[in-house]
């Protein structure tokens, strides 16, 4: 090995090869996939004009929500992607109707498929607990929805604030006894913590793609 | 000229290239140190969360997801990179015979992308963490990271352009190789994830590709560089099999490549592309067990060398567990154990596996060799590094075990839809408790490191010079 060109060349196209099979042919095999229709149209074998188009677009509230659940790490202990019927549990625990597949990940900027499930996954989370109340208190303690739970808290993305007036705030927690903070005040929602739910509820698999139907 | 003189000669050779190293080899082992020393505080504080969530839980800078985080990239960029930076060129300069010049900005380089690690942990803390696996630090750091990495990743070709040896040994391959993949796979993974992301799980794709070989093509010829090079020198004769190592450098290029796609089995990816990649995972059977019987049969006859010299000590605790660890890998890869084995804590236990008890062990041993020969002197404790090499296999030794046990049953539990969730999770905090306990056990071991470290870097007195073959433990020496 004292041909020195010839190990680099071979350095080179190793790294090369894997990149251009991993990488790049995936890039070009369904890296420009687009939405389609729940159905192919049986004539065209394409979509079906006039019907609604699948994955849609992400919006709003929910989008700022996504930067709360990348900045504080949620993907580390959640999935978001749920494997074949039969493979795992996923289906059995209602974590999807059907399997993900790489079409609906396509207006994603950032996939956050995650590799661990310390937590349960969340990719129809907004199906499973279209809840924003349940949401709320689960993450502002977690163990008052669900007992033994090893979530940590998220109690600092809410306002402990006196209460101004007779009445509570719309928006405030309804604490149960044992979690209650002192007479007088209240637990409210920050903007982050609102999106952060937002965006929880627009975790949804509620559609079927030609090449992966709702069991 | 006799033989006595040519040694004579080597080894002042030797010295003077040591002493051309001298001040960047320093720079990066404590830096290195400093590293570890905060990424084991990072480990154990988000260790002792998993099963305490309350705890340290009013801090969203603390919050479980940072900590973690921070931990790994403090690890990873801080711990890895900087030992690598001290070992790999270190070991570079001596191979090719050659001085190395102008280190004055070697050392800028290095201290730029110690400032960018540290924004980019920062950075973590307040909020603006990518979520990306392994590249969780912000991208405003991204060039100051590249242009600090050209700098210093240059210093290796450059020893080798101007190398003085006529051969070629198989450290220096395999530190050529990793000096040239790292550049290319983090660029790749910054360009194709955070900068110009590409469409859907592409992004995923390459992200395990990126996170694999950030193990598979930087840590692990890193240390089998090391390793090779430290076996043969403390035992003082040549490696088993020339040929051998060629055959291991070349499957290892090729197939560990390919074998990241196993971090997304079942997932939202064409298959033929994730049964590529349980291939190549497969594959790697075969460079791990070449270099395992190169490594063995060269150290074969004298193991009481393995005991006695704290180098070797480590170095081989470590190329043993490249073998368990690979071998491990290759049948976590499989459609059947991933079903289980994958989104459990099993598959953390085997990333400590590799980057500790593999990587990091081998810098530990390597690091003990490196130090005496710059400063001229030896270690100032025998007992600390005793106690670190203790603490540091034991400590590892149980979080392997933990988490794999752990792991296995909470991956059978979660398979079963009889079992709630939340029972499964519950059932994990024994092991999880365990792990913390480990992590105490590696604080310690580190902790013993880094007095080690700063005594005989920044203390000098009472410590006998020694020229000749120091490193051996201390009490076959002068204590």
């Amino acid at each position: 090995m004292n041909n020195l060109p010839l190990t680099f060349c071979g350095i080179f196209f190793t790294l090369a090869f894997a990149w251009i099979g991993i990488v790049l042919t995936n890039q070009i095999q369904y890296g420009a996939l687009e939405p389609t229709t729940e159905q192919y149209d049986p004539e065209t074998g394409g979509p079906i004009e006039g019907d609604t188009l699948y994955p849609q677009k992400p919006v709003g509230l929910a989008e700022q929500g996504k930067k709360v659940y990348m900045d504080l790490g949620c993907m580390y202990c959640h999935t978001q992607q749920v494997r074949r019927k039969g493979y795992g549990s996923d289906y059995e625990r209602a974590w999807g109707r059907r399997q993900s597949v790489a079409r609906d990940y396509i207006y994603q900027d950032r996939v956050l498929l995650g590799t661990m499930r310390t937590g349960p996954d969340l990719m129809a989370v907004g199906d499973r607990l279209p809840i924003p109340t349940w949401h709320h208190l689960h993450l502002y303690n977690p163990t008052i929805t669900s007992q033994g739970s090893l979530m940590p808290p998220y109690a600092f993305l809410y306002e402990k604030r006196e209460i101004k007036g007779s009445e509570t705030s719309e928006s405030a927690l309804k604490l149960p006894p044992e979690f209650a903070v002192e007479e007088g005040y209240e637990v409210v929602p920050g903007h982050r913590v609102d999106a952060l739910v937002a965006y929880l509820m627009s975790l949804k698999l509620d559609y079927d793609l030609p090449e992966a139907k709702r069991e | 000229m006799s033989a006595a003189d040519s040694n004579t000669d080597m080894r002042i050779k030797l010295s003077a290239i040591d002493q051309s190293m001298k001040w960047p080899a320093l720079f990066f082992i404590i830096s290195a140190t400093l590293w570890l020393l905060a990424g084991t505080a990072l480990g154990l504080i988000s260790s002792y969360k998993m099963h305490n969530p309350n705890f340290l839980g009013n801090w969203e800078w603390l919050t479980f997801g940072r900590t973690r985080s921070a931990h790994l990239n403090a690890v990873i960029y801080g711990w890895c990179n900087n030992a690598i930076f001290a070992v790999g060129l270190w070991i570079m300069a001596r191979l090719c015979r050659t001085e190395i010049r102008h280190l004055g900005l070697l050392i800028v380089a290095g201290i730029f992308w110690n400032i960018a690690i540290t924004i980019g942990i920062a950075g973590i803390f307040i909020g603006d963490m990518t979520s990306v696996e392994w590249l969780e630090m912000p991208t405003y750091i991204t060039p100051l990271l590249a242009i600090a990495y050209a700098l210093i990743g240059v210093w290796g070709i450059i020893a080798f352009r101007y190398r003085q040896s006529e051969h070629i040994y198989v450290s220096q391959w395999y530190i050529l190789g990793a000096l040239f993949w790292f550049p290319w796979i983090y660029s790749v993974a910054q360009i194709m994830i955070l900068f110009e992301p590409a469409r859907g799980t592409v992004q995923s794709l390459t992200n395990w590709w990126f996170a694999h070989n950030v193990l598979g093509l930087w840590l692990t010829p890193m240390a089998l560089a090391a390793a090779y090079y430290f076996i043969p020198k403390v035992i003082g004769r040549p490696i088993h099999s020339y040929y051998l190592s060629i055959l291991g450098f070349w499957t290892l290029a090729l197939f560990y490549n390919w074998a990241g796609v196993h971090h997304i089995v079942g997932g939202p990816v064409p298959a033929w592309v994730i049964s590529s990649g349980i291939v190549a995972s497969v594959m790697m059977v075969i460079p791990v067990i070449v270099t395992a019987i190169n490594h063995h049969m060269t150290a074969i006859g004298h193991f009481r060398q393995v005991i006695e010299s704290p180098t070797l000590r480590f170095v081989v605790f470590g190329a043993m567990s490249y073998t368990l660890v690979s071998f491990i890998g290759s049948t976590m890869s499989l459609r059947s154990v991933n079903e289980i084995s994958h989104f459990t804590h099993l598959t953390v236990g085997h990333a400590h596996h590799g980057v500790y008890a593999f990587f990091t062990m081998i810098m530990f041993g390597s690091i003990y060799f490196i130090l005496p020969r710059l400063l001229y002197r030896e270690w100032p404790s025998k007992i600390l590094i005793t106690c670190h090499f203790w603490f540091a296999a034991l400590g590892i030794t149980i979080m392997i075990v933990t988490l794999h046990v752990g792991g296995w049953i909470q991956g059978l539990e979660m398979n079963n839809p009889e079992i709630p969730f939340i029972e499964v999770m519950k059932g994990t905090v024994p092991w999880l408790k365990a792990r913390t306990v480990s992590g105490f056990f590696l604080a310690i071991a580190h902790l013993a490191f880094a007095i080690n470290v700063f005594w005989i870097v920044f203390f000098r007195q009472g410590q006998k010079d020694v020229i000749g073959t120091p490193t051996l433990f201390a009490s076959k020496q002068s204590r």
